[in-house]
């Protein structure tokens, strides 16, 4: 069946002219209609669009068009409910932006373009990219297609379970503090949080700008390195991008670990790793040295830090980047006899609970007599933990640890407690304080219920071609990537 | 770090969001609780640490002073709840 | 009891860029609302800044002129307030590491020179503009964005007529530094006005008062001269004053507490995450200040010091820079400075505006100003006969001395022609002649007319009286 293939298989079947485009979109919306009922990853399609851009696409690979220069000429490729599409919908999962379109083309969306993608559908995500689950998204939930009783992850819960079941060649999310490599974990698939700067983050609707990047999620790493490549780069409307070469991420891949170091920080494998995690995490480690790779354990000693800090900076940089949901030039007003009123009435009624805790959060680190005890000094403690990383990685290539310490959990066991939610992401969120690249790709799964496991290794700042290399070979010498959910 | 005289209430009318008594009594009890976790971060010593605001070490990221087309009146508005002869109108604001 | 007043003014003025400072819409006057306008002035979602440079450089230029540290590091960091005209309902300007530190603005007051430090100029976006109708307000972002700078003083002010001076001042030096239009009636510069009062000796400040967006700079003089008395006399009657912010109300001539409902003011600044932080290196600062020019105020003292011309006409100097500029051209290795300053103050200037040309279009050179008095000055053609050599220059070009030449306009001092002429006279007109030798003296005027007529203006005057004189006495 055509939507069984990876992207790349299906990038050789269009080469090819085995397949057309709108056979692939035609596919992608079949499984749709036959699983979505029950992952409930989309929110949204514009199906004539879809293959309208397939149709387009068919029309250009009979012209002569390559895949040598469009890598993604006729692949469907689903995007996470934030990214800004000319006259298309966003709306974060949010009741607040209410039907609003956006009146621009983000520059993620314009690079898939020109690489050839077919952009469809709008995916779901926990309420602005907060939460760990979708739980929090004001559309309701998704589900794991592992078991769907269980969460998918957060907050790009919808691409990892529209990947997992199928519905899509992959999909484009977004990660803050493990927001792509969480449910990529939980739903068995691919997800790779680039370097911050390595894509730009214009027209991607912001959680916290210093923190948030944009990254695929997808069946095997050859297909996150394809995707990555099409989206890295400098971007002139961002100047939180770096103008470092885009190397050719796929045509690295390829070979063993032999002479790579991973580094194993002690601080990550704390009590409370499930068993079975841990398990199938100490056989990934075993695997990599049987490949060649150099074991070395590392300190990171401020990791247990990490989760404080975020939810400082985090929700700081959030409280104000969502002021802008205000009522006033976009979105569903609540009115008021004054724009005081108007603003809370809107903002009260339009965010969720997770969204107003994070924004009062964020809003109180940063207000009069307590910004130095807890804003300042959580930035402080960045500067700490991205020190961490750079002695580390002085004697090693790359970092091996868990994504997260447990298998997916159930729908609404974390739900009255979010500090326990916010631990969870304890293992990710370094990464994304530092600003570096990470992966999690399937290591295992679970016996009873069978739910997947995943194994994350960070990389060097700019050191995704590396990164991809490791998880590659890691992935050529096991099974887990090729296990589906049974739908 | 005391965080045992977090006013909700004041908070929340900063961040421009009306919450119901009960909220307010939840989130309240919550964020008391991440606060008191994030106290943590006091066990650091961070003297002479630099606060990092940026992920990568990047300065002077500038674009030249070049004018660029603008979007039409009817794009820029086109997502307002309310609007008339061109402005975007908002109840009456007292200065 | 003696009372001072104590002021300091912040005051913003529209940076004189293309674009605006965050993204590429033009940075325009008097658009029709909401046209010059794109998603990133709008604050719509997923939009980034991206600074323009040329605002930056414009910033750094008006901290070396108003004698500013420009540190090698500064940043932008967001200001947090919800109002209907911010986009973003954050403001991105400077907070703890503006991009200008410590400087100061020299003026002149009174008799002499007064200086007020000023404490920083940091750049920022402008806001949009609301419209208030009857039941509701309508707000125009086309003004969201603009770069706007912001000029902050020390209390250093002590009256409301040197607050005018200062302001004026200011305005001089950034329009010169072409930093800014400073057009008041477009509305590129405001000004909030800090006041307090103190016993005279006191060192304590007192209560601040604090008046928001003025736009007119005779505004803040009138509305500062109400606001002293107001606290003096608060004082004076036991009262006390308290912090707040205060409204001018121009028609009535008084200010009036904003009795706007109380929210807290809590701006909760930090870092700008979307932007980089700015570290001006010399080759970037040396291209900047490549392009200084010379304040006002120097300006004025240097030609009345090199040139010894008057005050007044250097401030006609200081005022139109291009003709200044010629003059100090003309005036080059000339030995009547004043009398160049007249003729191009009072000749060339005003043949200027009435042909609506500039310095730029002229036919001829400024030597020739030169030319032109040194042959007045010598005595080879009259004044009169100057106005004609000017118009002629202006018309067509060419050097003095060959109209003078062309026109036949040089002066008679030779003795032989104008003893003759002069003789003449007294012959045939023997009342005023007698009534000369009579001692009236004003008699001999009538005979220099006649001569003077007789030689159809090109006998030099001068010489004419004195010969007239020898041959009456005879």
């Amino acid at each position: 069946m055509l939507h069984e293939l990876t992207l790349t298989g299906l990038t050789a079947k269009l080469a090819a002219k085995e397949v057309s485009s709108r056979e692939a979109m035609q596919a992608c919306l079949e499984r749709i209609d036959a699983v979505d009922g029950q992952v409930n990853a989309f929110m949204s399609i514009d199906r004539d669009d879809a293959l309208g851009q397939a149709d387009a696409v068919d029309a250009a690979l009979a012209k002569g068009a390559t895949h040598a220069g469009q890598p993604l000429l006729g692949v469907p490729v689903s995007l996470k409910d934030l990214f800004c599409v000319k006259g298309q919908p966003v709306n974060c999962s949010s009741k607040i932006l209410g039907d609003f379109r956006s009146p621009y083309d983000g520059t993620v969306v314009r690079k898939l373009r020109d690489a050839g993608a077919v952009l469809f559908g709008r995916i779901n995500m926990d309420e602005f990219a907060m939460g760990s689950s979708t739980e929090n998204s004001a559309f309701g939930r998704s589900n794991n297609p592992w078991d769907l009783e269980r969460v998918p992850g957060g907050s790009s819960g919808g691409c990892a379970a529209a990947v997992a079941a199928q519905e899509c060649f992959g999909s484009i999310g977004t990660d803050t503090g493990g927001s792509i490599r969480q449910p990529a974990a939980l739903c068995g698939c691919v997800g790779l949080k680039p370097t911050y700067g390595r894509v730009s983050r214009y027209g991607v609707v912001a959680f916290a700008s210093s923190l948030d990047q944009v990254g695929p999620l997808t069946r095997d790493v050859r297909d996150s390195a394809t995707l990555l490549g099409a989206m890295a780069g400098h971007d002139p409307h961002d100047s939180t991008s770096v103008p470092t070469e885009v190397p050719d991420y796929v045509s690295e891949l390829g070979g063993d670990l032999k002479g790579i170091k991973l580094g194993l920080p002690g601080e990550f494998l704390i009590d409370g790793i499930d068993p079975e995690v841990r398990a199938a995490f100490d056989a990934a480690v075993k695997q990599c040295e049987e490949l060649g790779a150099e074991i070395q354990e590392v300190s990171m000693p401020h990791t247990e830090y990490g989760v404080a800090t975020y939810y400082i900076v985090a929700t700081a940089e959030a409280s104000a980047n969502l002021a802008r949901f205000d009522g006033i030039r976009y979105g569903d007003r609540v009115d008021g006899d004054d724009p005081f009123s108007l603003y809370c009435n809107t903002r009260g009624q339009g965010f969720g609970e997770e969204v107003k805790r994070r924004i009062i959060l964020g809003t109180y680190v940063l207000s009069s007599g307590y910004y130095d005890a807890y804003y300042l000094r959580a930035q402080k403690v960045r500067t700490l933990i991205k020190r961490d990383f750079e002695q580390a990685f002085e004697t090693v290539d790359a970092l091996i640890t868990p994504t997260v310490p447990a298998a997916a959990f159930k729908a609404g066991e974390k739900m009255d407690d979010p500090l326990q939610m916010y631990l969870s992401d304890i293992f990710t969120i370094s990464c994304n304080l530092a600003g570096t690249c990470g992966i999690s790709l399937p290591c295992g799964f679970t016996s009873d219920p069978k739910l997947p496991i995943g194994l994350q290794l960070i990389g060097k700042p700019f050191g995704e071609s590396q990164l991809l290399k490791i998880a590659d070979a890691y992935e050529q010498a096991t099974p887990w990537h090729t296990e589906r959910a049974a739908l | 770090m005391a965080n045992n005289d977090f006013d909700i209430h004041y908070v929340a009318n900063l961040a421009r969001i009306a919450l119901s008594p009960e909220q307010e009594a939840r989130l309240a009890a919550q964020l008391g609780d991440i606060l008191g976790y994030v106290k943590k971060l006091e066990e650091l010593d961070v003297t002479g640490v630099e606060p990092m605001a940026h992920a990568v070490p990047l300065a002077n990221v500038l674009r030249t002073d070049e004018v660029q087309p603008s979007i039409p009146q009817e794009a820029a508005l086109a997502n307002a709840p309310k609007q008339a002869n061109g402005l975007f109108v908002v109840p009456k604001i007292v200065e | 009891m003696q009372y001072e007043a104590v002021i300091g003014l912040e005051t913003h003025c529209q940076l004189k860029t293309k674009s605006k400072m965050f993204c590429g819409c033009a940075n325009e006057f008097g658009a029709v609302p909401n046209t010059n306008v794109c998603p990133v002035c709008l604050g719509m979602p997923g939009v980034l800044p991206v600074p323009n440079e040329r605002a930056l450089q414009l910033t750094a230029l008006t901290g070396y002129l108003l004698n500013c540290e420009v540190p090698g590091f500064a940043k932008f960091d967001r200001k947090n307030y919800f109002y209907p005209d911010v986009s973003k309902d954050y403001q991105i300007t400077q907070y703890d590491f503006p991009s200008t530190t410590t400087g100061h603005v020299d003026f002149e007051f009174g008799d002499g020179i007064e200086r007020v430090r000023v404490t920083r100029a940091h750049i920022e976006e402008d806001v949009g503009k609301n419209n208030h109708f009857a039941q509701h307000s309508g707000v125009d972002f086309n003004r969201a964005g603009v770069p706007l700078l912001e000029i902050v003083s020390e209390p250093d002010l002590r009256s409301a007529d040197m607050a005018y001076e200062y302001l004026n001042a200011l305005k001089d030096i950034l329009i010169y530094g072409g930093i800014s239009d400073c057009d008041m009636e477009k509305g590129m510069v405001r000004c909030d006005v800090n006041i307090s009062v103190r016993p005279k000796g006191e060192e304590k400040l007192g209560v601040k008062v604090e008046i928001k967006n003025m736009n007119t700079f005779s505004g803040v003089r009138r509305a500062i001269n109400y606001e002293v008395p107001r606290q003096i006399e608060t004082l004076e009657s036991g009262g006390t004053l308290v912090q707040e912010t205060r409204r001018w109300d121009d028609v009535a001539g008084i200010t009036e507490s904003m009795r706007t409902k109380e929210h807290a003011h809590d701006y909760r600044y930090f870092p700008e995450p979307d932007i980089m932080p700015l570290k001006p290196d010399e080759t970037w600062l040396a291209e900047v200040f490549s392009h200084i020019v010379e304040l006002p105020l120097a300006r004025k003292q240097r030609f009345v010091s090199d040139y010894g011309i008057p005050a007044q006409d250097a401030d006609v100097f200081v005022g139109n820079v291009p003709l200044g500029d010629f003059f100090e051209q003309a005036v080059e290795g000339a030995k009547n400075a004043k009398a160049i300053a007249n003729w191009v103050i009072n000749n060339l200037q005003a043949c200027l505006i009435e042909t609506g040309t500039t310095v730029d279009e002229l036919k001829f050179e400024p030597a020739a100003i030169r030319e032109l008095v040194a042959i007045i000055d010598a005595g080879t053609i009259s004044s009169k006969g100057g106005q004609e050599v000017f118009a002629a220059l202006f018309e067509n070009g060419g050097s003095p001395a060959a109209i003078v030449e062309a026109r036949g306009l040089a002066q008679v001092s030779d003795s032989g022609e104008l003893d003759k002429w002069c003789q003449d006279a007294i012959d045939s007109n023997p009342d005023p002649a007698d009534d000369y030798r009579n001692g009236k003296e004003n008699a001999i005027n009538f005979l220099k007319g006649q001569v003077m007529k007789a030689s159809r203006g090109k006998a030099n005057p001068q010489v004419v009286g004195e010969t007239l004189a020898k041959l009456l006495k005879g």
